[in-house]
Parts: structure tokens; sequence; C-alpha cells
């Protein structure tokens, strides 16, 4: 995340009145795993190289007189190094803070001025940035954007600044029960691996932060041999092939990245952090396959039946619609380049929790054992298949979905032919992933609240502010 | 605000309703100039919006858009939580859900579901104002989509048993928007005292002992007093000409009959004239940081006096919105006395609209301080006003943000609905750009001295306080990891 959202406390105070590991998970995973569906019509994707080398893929659309850019610098908060954790989410939240010789106030206000939009995201494998401009002010935003890509100020009034916002959004995600179910499961999951450790950091990491540790930060990580590139929009190929040498022709050559190792998600367990709240909220997953593996477009397939597809499956069949027990139940599968994982989250009143956690589990059981119906299946790559193209009905959401396929290595035709793995997914494929997949012994669960008739295993702090 | 019934559509909330902005992909010369200059304004950019109205009274509104070959297809109902009877709070938004249970062509359950065999996504939500249905689709599922709306506009059917579970899901979507977070027990609180006698003072998901009470009876009673096609508006943006609408229209909602007894003039309770300024102290463990929030009841686009409001919104924007806001200037980068501080106007409410102000109190600062200097901000404004560069920069972003939002069909229909679901008409949702042109420094000014008045405002304080019950001095659990499953 962002630390942009810390600067308005409305909008943090506003996050909470939102299903928020439901809507950010649901439109993470969307986005992550429609990529692999091919518009049905004719959108053109081609690859762009500079004369200084640098390529990107493009996608011209002359019709709206803008230019979405999409970037990713491989890397993410698995680099943060121990005891400075945070550091990958704190740079996300300098980049508009002055860069050259304009100082914060002055390039925010250049920014105003041109209404240019740009933003930095740290994900666990990268850090990615968006920038949107206005034809008309193209090269002035472009120019911008180099300055801070190249020249970030990083001045210590602002670096406090955005400390105090991190440290702030830290103490409202502790009395969160999402954030801390969601917190709490990642250690578990990933314990004694750079996935586990907090992506925004903790106190005393946070507070451990140091300009120096920004620069390194940034110089080790804004490179051109991590670096993806997508433009869509108002322009043509040549343009762009000047483009990408004026905003990204000086960082460095090669990105100095820490390795990080293939791990293990842990053995199955279920833990209660006792909250004070009337709802409680569980987290819940298992290890999954990789995005390359073979399995993985079938387990996409059996999850939009089990619980990605919203009130066409499983999960919201019975645990909402027939019991009326939750407002929000899904399930997603996610791969990441380290592990990756099959989860997902349902939230329910104290004295009904437990019966929520035993239909999701007998529902896991039941995909294992016996599969779905023809109905289901076809149902669901009906679905796939025929919403694709609402994924790319703006310049700024096919920039998005492209970006995630430049950065698994994907080839400019994967699109197409990724639409044709899932009308080839068979009932078998289907039945045989479940069974391996969803296995109730491996679920990690997570819940925080007051559930009835679960062993308490851990409290939460409701520390004083 | 508005309450969805799926979980997946992004939400705006109580705190921030959606701002009324205006239109749809404007030429390519006018963008230009626009961000350009704003003096050019004063030639209106052409809209290709286009309106028109069925036989039985149903206002249609269509926004082409052929980028991609799918469209946005929206129904607006002209009711919302504020229309309810009292004493039945909630019972707009629970009819919402209800919506897509059966009628005697769709079986139980089966509406979204059928959407999605089509490849396509649907949701609905429901404010104070407006009550809206929505699905995106390809551009060849358009009429079957239009036909399951229209079915479902007038021939719902509901039995107990799907009523009573149904009750317990928005029972559960009040716990996990409402009753685990206090920001949002404290924004009820705030909005109670706000409104003296108009039902925005209820919130829209209702009062919990109210919405307990609910039933099948209330639910049809508000149906057929409220869902008719001469109170409702079509909209529909994407691949798709009026013309094409048009004659998929009066195939499908142009069948269903006008209701006489449907779609009067929406009068509610409105407010005394409000002579003293409220405060509240809101106490909870969970509270995180103490914050400090006001909110001003204020004219709304609808209620303001022509160019009131246009300079609510950029007074608004120069004032709190942002890091280069005076507000944010003044408490976070100077006096570090916050963390952070927002605000914004809201002015798409059929009878008020709301300013709302807002900051997180640093550690070392107390809310008295932050609130004094919040004063002291606004106490500039009204006698200094706004300079001209701080203007201008306002003027460009509110401008830029809808060329921006025109690269979004769902957006753009959006845009349309909040507009005219109020009674504000297409002309004046396509005027915006130049309305926002024409306001000056000193009609900022006197926005700020006419509606910026104490006695007209709430101020809340939100303290965390140590829980007996919950042990305050363990460790966070779990301090390992921040990071959410993305």
């Amino acid at each position: 995340m962002s630390v942009v959202s810390l600067r308005d406390p409305g909008r943090i105070i506003r996050a909470y009145l939102r299903f928020d590991i439901a809507a950010s998970l649901a439109v993470t995973v969307l986005f992550s795993l429609v990529a692999l569906i091919r518009p049905a019509y004719a959108m053109k994707i081609e690859s762009v190289k500079s004369p200084g080398g640098i390529e990107a893929w493009l996608v011209e659309e002359h019709r709206v007189p803008m230019l979405a850019l999409r970037f990713g610098f491989a890397g993410g908060n698995s680099q943060d190094p121990a005891g400075k954790e945070g550091l990958a989410n704190f740079i996300t939240g300098m980049m508009d803070e002055g860069a050259g010789d304009l100082t914060s106030e002055q390039f925010q206000q250049r920014m105003e001025e041109i209404a240019m939009r740009m933003s930095f995201e740290d994900g666990k494998d990268t850090l990615s940035g968006n920038f949107e401009t206005l034809t008309v002010n193209r090269d002035k935003g472009l120019e911008l954007l180099k300055l801070a890509l190249t020249k970030p100020r990083f001045d210590p009034d602002a670096i406090e600044r955005v400390r105090e916002q991190l440290q702030a959004g830290l103490v409202y995600a502790a009395r969160d029960p999402e954030k801390v179910a969601g917190q709490a499961w990642s250690a578990t999951a990933f314990k004694g691996h750079a996935y586990g450790r907090p992506a925004n950091g903790t106190k005393d990491s946070l507070a451990a932060i140091t300009r120096d540790d920004l620069l390194a930060f940034h110089k080790k990580t804004f490179a051109k041999s991590n670096l993806k590139v997508v433009a869509v929009g108002d322009i043509t190929a040549e343009d762009l092939g000047k483009l990408l040498d004026t905003v990204f022709g000086e960082i460095p050559a090669k990105a100095e990245l820490a390795a990080v190792a293939q791990t293990k998600i842990a053995a199955g367990s279920q833990q209660v952090i006792e909250m004070n709240v009337p709802q409680s909220v569980a987290v819940f997953g298992l290890p999954a396959m990789a995005r390359k593996d073979d399995d993985f477009m079938p387990a996409f397939v059996m999850n939009q039946i089990l619980g990605g597809g919203g009130f066409a499956s499983r999960l919201m069949e019975e645990v909402r619609e027939k019991r009326g027990l939750a407002y929000g139940v899904y399930s997603y599968l996610q791969p990441y380049k380290s592990a990756s994982i099959f989860a997902g989250s349902v939230a329910t009143k104290n004295e009904s929790i437990a019966q929520s956690l035993d239909v999701i589990r007998s529902e896991f059981k039941r995909m294992a054992e016996n599969g779905p119906t023809e109905t289901e299946l076809k149902n669901a790559k009906s679905y796939l298949t025929g919403s694709y193209a609402l994924r790319f009905d703006t310049n700024s959401k096919i920039a998005s979905q492209l970006l995630g396929l430049l950065q698994d290595d994907y080839g400019i035709d994967y699109v197409e032919k990724r639409n044709a793995q899932v009308e080839a997914v068979t009932m078998a494929d289907i039945k045989r992933v479940a069974a391996k997949l969803l296995k109730n012994d491996d679920l990690i669960v997570t819940i925080v609240g007051k559930p009835a008739n679960l062993p308490v295993t851990a409290t939460t702090a409701a520390p004083k502010g | 605000m508005k309450y969805a019934r799926g979980c997946g559509e992004a939400l705006r909330t109580l705190a921030q309703p959606s701002r009324i902005t205006s239109p749809f992909v404007l030429p390519l010369m006018a963008i230009i100039m626009l961000a350009f200059t704003h003096a050019t304004l004063a030639a209106k950019p052409a809209s290709n919006a286009t309106e028109f109205q069925l036989a039985n009274g149903m206002q249609v509104v269509v926004v082409p858009d052929t980028r991609a070959p799918v469209v946005t297809h929206m129904v607006w109902y002209r009711v919302g939580a504020a229309d309810e009877p009292r004493g039945v709070s909630g019972i707009a938004h629970f009819l919402e859900h209800l919506m897509f249970k059966s009628t005697d062509k769709i079986p139980m359950g089966e509406f979204s579901k059928i959407v999605s065999r089509l490849g396509g996504q649907d949701n609905a939500f429901t404010g104070h104002d407006a009550t809206a249905y929505f699905q995106r689709v390809s551009k060849d599922r358009l009429p079957t989509v239009m036909g399951m709306e229209a079915d479902r506009m007038v021939n719902l059917k509901l039995t107990e048993k799907e009523v009573f579970t149904e009750r317990n899901v928005i029972l559960e979507e009040r716990r996990s928007r409402i009753e685990n977070n206090p920001s949002a027990l404290m924004d009820e609180q705030m909005n109670a005292a706000l409104f003296m006698s108009h039902p925005y003072k209820i919130p829209v998901i209702g009062w919990e002992h109210e919405m307990a009470k609910l039933s099948p009876t209330d639910a049809m009673t508000f149906y057929k007093r409220f869902y008719a096609p001469n109170n409702a508006i079509l909209i529909v943006t994407g691949d798709v000409t009026p013309e094409e609408v048009r004659s998929m229209a009066e195939a499908t909602y142009g069948k269903v009959p006008a209701n006489s007894g449907v779609g009067a003039v929406r009068q509610r309770p409105m407010d005394p004239p409000q002579r003293a300024a409220r405060r509240l102290r809101f106490e909870d463990p969970r509270a995180g940081k103490t914050s400090l929030t006001r909110y001003y009841q204020v004219p709304s686009y609808v209620t303001a006096k022509p160019g009131q409001a246009e300079a609510m919104d950029l007074m608004m924007k120069i004032l709190a919105q942002g890091s280069t806001s005076q507000i944010y200037k003044r408490l976070v980068v100077d006096k570090k006395i916050s963390s952070g501080a927002s605000g914004y106007y809201s002015g798409n409410g059929l009878d008020y609209g709301t300013i709302a102000i807002q900051a997180i109190i640093a550690d070392g600062s107390t809310a008295e301080v932050v609130e004094a200097e919040i004063d002291a901000a606004i106490a500039q404004i009204k006698e200094h006003g706004v300079t001209t560069a701080e203007l201008e920069r306002a003027k460009s972003g509110f401008i830029a943000d809808y060329v921006y939002e025109s690269d979004n069909q769902a957006t753009m229909a959006r845009r349309y609905g909040w507009n005219l679901v109020v009674g504000r008409t297409l002309a004046q949702v396509d005027s915006f750009p130049d309305d926002i042109a024409k306001v000056t420094a000193e009609d900022i000014k006197t926005a700020a001295n006419s509606f910026l008045n104490i006695k007209s405002s709430v101020t809340g304080v939100l303290v965390p306080t140590a829980d007996a019950g919950a042990r305050a001095d363990m460790p966070m659990v779990a301090p390992s990891s921040t990071q959410m499953m993305r």
C-alpha cells in the first residue's frame, strides 16, 4: 500500500467502513487473474524498444487524450532488510515529497498545476508505479516523473512527516480485526520467510529507518534490469521509444536485489486472537501451486466455482444465501514469486463464526471429493471467457492487466493462448486439482474477535494510543 | 452514502458520498483548451450524452463509448433511505438486497447467477436519495439484462424464509461496516446530531434495533410504493447508440405500465434553523489515534444558489484536500500537530450538503490545539479568501478529474445517475466545467463566510481508551506481519 492514503485521515477513517479485505482482495485477485483472459476485440499489443534499449508494451488508443503508464521494478517489500521492515512502503510514500530542485511543496503544487497523477505501491515481489497525464501536459508530466525516479530528495522534514503517518497507520491497523487477521495469518503461513514479515513495518522498524536506508533501497531497486513498462493511450510507438529513454534512461543499469528463497507454507493450524468486537473475522488459506504450474488454470477455474465467483460461488450460496451467516465470503488463488496460496475470508457474528467455518470446511471437502457438476463447470467457463472484455475497457485497466503479464515474463501472445486454456480445463483436471489442493488438514485459520465455542490462543493489544 | 449488496464492489462510504461532477468524453479540442486555460471554458464543451423519455415516463440517458464492446447498464430509482417511513430504517437498503430473490421468470436466487453465466457482473447500492442496480456485460447481452431488470421492477416475489435469512445478512453487513468500527459508530452519532429533523440523521443501513424487525410486508409495501418506470432512470454507457437503446428499452421497460401512485414530489421533514454548535466525544478502546472531525450542514447542488455549490467544492479543495491544501500545510507540515488532515464538500444530496474536515492528532498534541488551528485556517479563508494560484490549481484539478474519469464508462454512468436522480438536468451536469471555471476568489470568500458557520456544525472527538477487558499492555499479536494478503 502507499502512504498516500495515510496523508488523508478521512481515507484512513473511512477505510474502516469498507469490507476491506473483501474489497481489496477481490479486486486484486480479479486483476491478477483475469489478465489471463483474452479480450474479445482486437486490442493490439505492441512490443516497443527504445533507442536506448528499454522495452515496453504499448496499446495505442487515441480516442481519449490521456496516457497511462504502469511500470514495475522487481523487488518489493520482500527486499526490506531485517529490522527495517516497512522500507519499501516508506519509499512509496516519499516519491512525491520533492525531487531535484523542487521541494516537497513545489513538487506537489507542480503536479496539481499540470493535473498529473503519480503513485507508487509495494507488493511482495514488486514495487510498481502508476502515472497518468493528459496529452497536452505530457512532456511536463514526464519531466516530473523522471525527477522523482532519478533525483528524489528524501528531505529529513518529509521523512519525519511520512514516518509519523506510517506509525499512525500501524496504530489503526492493530485495532482493525480484518487487518490483524490478515497479518497474523501471513506471519503464521510464511513463518521464517520474508513474506511473513510485516510489509508496513513495526513501530521499532519504522523508527529505525534512516535517509541512507531510503537512498540505498532506491538505488538498488529503481534500475533498468528489473524494470517492466506498459503504456496505454494517446501515444505512438516512436514517441513511446523517446519517452522511455527520457524517463528511465538515467537510472542505474543493474538492480541489486537480495535473493528471496522459495518457501513452503506452514502446516495447518487454527488460532483465535481475542479482540473485543461483535463480529469475528476469519482468514483461512493453504498452500497452492505456482503460476506456471499446469494445475494453476484448473485451480483458477475451480476457485471460480468454490469461492471466487461472487453470488455464483458455492461459499456464497452456502454461507450467505442459504444460512444468512455473513455479508461477504470468498476465496482466491494468489501466486507470488516464492510461494502461492489459496485463501479466503469470512466475517460472522461471534456466536456463529464457528458454524461459518464448518460450512466452509465442508465445502472444501465436498469439492475435493466430488468436484463440481458439469453445469457448474460450464457456467464458470462461460463467466470467465464472457467477462474478459470487462477487464479491458479503460486505459488504466488495460495497463494494469498487461503489466501483470510482463512481470510474470509472459510473451506478448500470452493473452490469446490463455483464453484457450480456460476452455481446455476438463472435469478430470478440476477433480484432480481440487483433491490435491483442498486438504482441510492443511488449512491455516486465523480468527480475530470473541468467537463462541472456539478456544482463544492469543489476545490482541488494543494498546494505548 | 450508500451500501452495496456485494463485497467486491469498491464502495464509497458514509463519510464520503459521491461527488457531483460532470460529463463524458469531451472533444479533444475542448480538453486541450480546458487544460491550458479555464477562460476557454466559457465555450461550453459538447457532451455526447443523449436523453429521452419512454411513454410510461421512464427517463433514459445514453452515453456512447465505443472503445471496448461492453456496456454498463444501470437503473436508478428516485428513492433512498431518506424516503423511508419512520421506524423502519434500513428498509430501502434491505429491499435492494431482496430484489435479487425471484420473479415468475427468474427462479429463486438466480438473478446474479444468470448475469454471471452471461459473462457479466452485477451489483446494486443504496443511498439516502437513490437506489441503483447495474450490470456490466458485453454489448450483445444488453437486451437480456434489460429484460431482467424490467421484470423485477414490478414482479418481485418474496417468501418469509428468504426475507428472514437475508435480514441476517444485512445485520452481518452492519456488524462489518459499523459495529466493528469505532469511526463508523462516531460518524453515525455525528450525523444524528448534524440533522435535527431531516432523515439524513438516520443511517442508510438502518438502526440495528429497527433492522432486526424488518418484515416481508415492510419490504413489499416499500417496493409497491416506489418502484415503477415513472420513478426510474435508465442509464446506459458504452458501445451502444441511443437508437439501439431506445428500441431495446421500449421492448422491455416500455412494457411496464406507469404507476400513478408512485413518483410524488419527495418531501422530507426539513431541519429548523440551527442555533447552536454541537459537540460529541466518543470513547472506544478500538479507536486507534485520537481524531477530530467536524461536519457542517450546508446547501447541496440542488438547493444552493447558482455557483454556491461549485464555490464550496473549490473552497474545500483549497482548504483541506491533499498535501498542498491550507489545513494540511498548517497542521501536518508546518505545526506538526497532526499526522493527517483532510476535508471535502459533499454536495450530491437532494435536501442538504455537508462539509467535513478531519484530522488525526499527532503524538504530543491535543484535539483542542488541532481544533484551534483548524478554526484559525477557517478564519483566515473567511477574512482573506484564496490566492489566484490556489484557485487556478483547484480548478485545474476538478477539470482534469473528469477528463480522467471519461476513461471509465462505469464512472460516467454513476456521474449522470447521482445527478439526475436528485432532479438535476443533463444540461446542468454537462455545464459543470463552465460553472467551476466561473467561480471567483470573491465567491469562495463569500461561501466561506456563509457556510462555514459554527452554529450549523457538529464537532466530534474520537478518543481511544484503555479497555479494562482487553489486556492493554500485552504486545500486539503477530507484530511480524502487517501485510494483508493481496
